[in-house]
């Protein structure tokens, strides 16, 4: 409670004894209401998961305003890699990929809606840094999408890498890390370039378009964002293959509930394993009659590894079956924007999305 | 006016005025011209079934793209509302249209317009939500869009109004001095921070002080917010009313042997809200419009899911349309309570000319 709400009850007059009981009450009703505190149930030894599976949804928070990440389509239905990871999460804890309660969050109320309960579990193209981790009571479960700052040229310009770029004009929002980035980039690189710096997005393409700045430059997945907008003009515009910083983003957690923390992990490693091993949502049915013990322990035909994590053993399944494999997702949510998959392919495949064994 | 008459003002108005006209006439005649122009003889109207919007892409600068209100028209005034039961949506914006119809008409003048809307409320609370009489549950966190924001404003409205009469009543209260100094520090409070602000408060503060698992709902806390910060300017508003009273009608009130509640109610309040009407409207009005501030708390309304809607990247570069549109609905609710505020006026203030302050 803030400190000036407290004042009344110790300023003198006549008006004092009424302020000593409003201020009593106001005391009484604070602490009644701390010391119910949150309900501890035996059950899974998830505070986390039991209040999921009390209320019989997940409350998931996301950005709703990303494209490729969680936007809402016509129909009003949130899509995006983002989204995906939170139906994935709910076909794993509640068998039932449609049991997610999506909440809207915005940079600056993202944190404080995890941090006070009011989402389970947060997966809001957040990066993934230290300072975050280590300061805010919260922790990342894994990495969903591998960010960076990347530039986008005309074709016409014949640039093909970032290492043309000297002497270009930029155009980049001002205040942000990309602006940093390619601060840091082109000093370590001995180059010059001219930054136009456009606070509104749409002022930033209409100059990138109008032929303002050499390069337009932000993160890669709104680069391509922007390259599909174009239409029939989007081979005109190449997206340049460096990546001059690392964003790796993913679905956040409050530290301290280890159970939780390991579903949320583990349904994303369920997921690049299903891609690992070609089970897809299309073909896992004929899956069950397999030979192949890794397959068999991550459809929990066998084993007890869906149990060792608090969940139903056929958790893996129902992941697969109701949203699919990290690559079906990629192709629903990623690739229509055009982009190429590079470091969120599997790591047998020059990407960097590896699964630790499940079994 | 004088100085018209001299020889000058004869030139001026003989030439001069004549040419701003003619001047100004053109100005606008070319921005009727060329607003036409791009809103209805160069715009795409519809697209082809299953094709992109290369169509609306290649009129981008020259021609409206109608076709993305055609797309998008539902998730804009419905948000998230599931998809299969929007006509719940939809007949509880037209409920409260005939609400506002209805309070439009002299007819019903009377005091079973408060029993109107009192059942008028209950269908829209059993259309939002549903559970009963067949209709799918359909929780507050799926509602979006214009029944959002009339909810809001009517909502907020109905709670500040009379909490804005016992607080102006309360700040001109001279024998009781603690009441009359709360009055003074909320309205002091409320009035003294962004609006902005308070909502900040309600969405990332207030889940703070709560416990674990104590959750209230982000739009509950949101019309909260409204509520405390309508109430307080209102206040103001009827304070003024209250002091523009001659102080013979509170003497009067007294000599006739009226208590005090007997008096503010027949003698008092009629007359002071009388004085008020345009101001009262016109915070009404202020209030409607600023409810589409919860966009940055991550509310769904009207004017959020009409930013939502031009985010998806086929649909990037058409803001203006779906602006245009939001503006019309804007100016329609605030022109009807416009309206309502003029005939108030007119029928009010006409039989009632002859109050006359005493010397």
């Amino acid at each position: 409670m803030p400190p000036f709400l407290c004042r009344p009850a110790a300023s003198p007059g006549p008006a004092r004894g009424v302020f000593v009981l409003v201020a009593r009450a106001i005391i009484g009703c604070a602490l009644a209401l701390l010391s119910h505190g949150p309900a501890q149930a035996a059950g899974s030894g998830s505070p986390t998961l039991d209040a999921v599976r009390a209320r019989g949804v997940l409350s998931c928070g996301v950005a709703g305003n990303a494209a490729g990440f969680s936007l809402p389509d016509s129909q009003g239905v949130m899509q995006g890699i983002d989204a995906e990871g939170c139906r994935a999460i709910a076909a794993a804890v509640l068998g039932d990929q449609r049991k997610v309660k999506f909440v809207p969050t915005t940079t600056e109320n993202r944190f404080t809606a995890l941090q006070s309960g009011e989402i389970d579990v947060l997966v809001r193209e957040t990066t993934w840094t230290l300072g975050r981790e280590a300061s805010l009571g919260l922790e990342f479960g894994v990495i969903n999408f591998y960010d960076g700052t990347g530039f986008m040229v005309k074709k016409s310009s014949g640039v093909t890498s970032a290492h043309d770029l000297d002497g270009a004009t930029i155009c980049v929002e001002p205040g942000t890390s990309t602006e940093l980035a390619i601060a840091d980039y082109f000093r370590v690189n001995n180059m010059k370039y001219t930054p136009v710096e456009i606070q509104d997005l749409q002022e930033i393409h209409n100059a990138f378009l109008s032929g303002r700045c050499d390069a337009y430059s932000t993160d890669s997945s709104a680069l391509a964002g922007f390259r599909f907008t174009q239409g029939a003009h989007a081979d005109d515009f190449l997206l340049l293959p460096e990546l001059i910083s690392k964003e790796p983003l993913g679905p956040m957690v409050r530290k301290g509930d280890d159970k939780w923390f390991d579903i949320v992990r583990w349904v994303s490693f369920a997921q690049i394993t299903g891609e690992e091993y070609g089970v897809s949502s299309r073909n896992i049915e004929n899956f069950t009659n397999t030979t192949n013990p890794d397959i068999r322990r991550l459809l929990g035909i066998e084993g007890n590894l869906g149990e060792a994590l608090g969940l139903d053993n056929r958790w893996a399944f129902n992941i697969l079956k109701q949203v699919g494999n990290t690559g079906e997702v990629w192709n629903r949510t990623m690739a229509p924007l055009g982009l190429p998959r590079g470091l969120n392919g599997l790591w047998n495949r020059g990407g960097l999305m590896f699964a630790p064994p499940l079994r | 006016m004088r100085v018209l008459r001299d020889g000058r003002g004869d030139m001026a108005r003989r030439f001069v005025s004549p040419l701003i006209t003619l001047f100004l006439s053109l100005l606008l005649a070319l921005g009727a011209w060329r607003f036409f122009s791009w809103a209805l003889w160069h715009a795409v109207w519809t697209l082809p079934p299953g094709s992109n919007t290369d169509l609306c892409r290649a009129a981008l600068g020259h021609g409206a793209c109608w076709a993305v209100i055609g797309e998008k028209f539902r998730f804009i005034l419905f948000g998230f509302y599931p998809y299969a039961q929007q006509w719940r949506a939809a007949l509880v914006i037209l409920c409260f249209i005939t609400l506002f119809a209805l309070s439009l008409s002299q007819r019903f003048w009377r005091p079973s317009l408060a029993l109107i809307w009192g059942s008028g409320l209950v269908v829209i609370a059993i259309l939002m939500w549903g559970g009963v009489f067949g209709l799918a549950f359909v929780p507050e966190d799926q509602w979006g869009g214009l029944p959002i924001t009339l909810l809001l404003a009517t909502l907020g409205l109905a709670f500040a109004f009379p909490l804005a009469i016992l607080v102006a009543l309360a700040r001109r209260a001279e024998g009781l001095p603690v009441i009359r100094w709360l009055a003074i520090a909320y309205v002091e409070l409320i009035r003294g921070v962004p609006l902005i602000s308070l909502l900040f408060m309600a969405s990332v503060m207030l889940p703070l002080f709560l416990p674990n698992g104590w959750n209230i709902d982000k739009l509950l806390r949101a019309q909260l917010a409204f509520v405390l910060f309508a109430g307080a300017y209102l206040a103001e508003v009827v304070r003024a009313g209250l002091a523009a009273l001659p102080r013979g009608q509170y003497e009067g009130a007294a000599a006739l042997g009226l208590s005090y509640w007997q008096a503010t109610r027949l003698i008092i309040l009629p007359q002071a809200l009388r004085h008020v009407i345009p101001m009262l409207v016109n915070t009404f009005i202020g209030f409607f419009k600023d409810t589409s501030l919860v966009l940055i708390i991550g509310i769904f309304d009207l004017m959020t899911t009409g930013r939502t809607a031009t985010m998806e990247p086929a649909w990037q570069g058409f803001a203006n349309e779906v602006y245009l549109l939001l503006a019309a609905i804007y100016f329609g609710f605030c022109f009807t309570m416009a309206r309502i505020s003029r005939r108030l006026e007119q029928r009010l203030s006409a039989p009632h000319h002859s109050i006359e302050e005493p010397a």
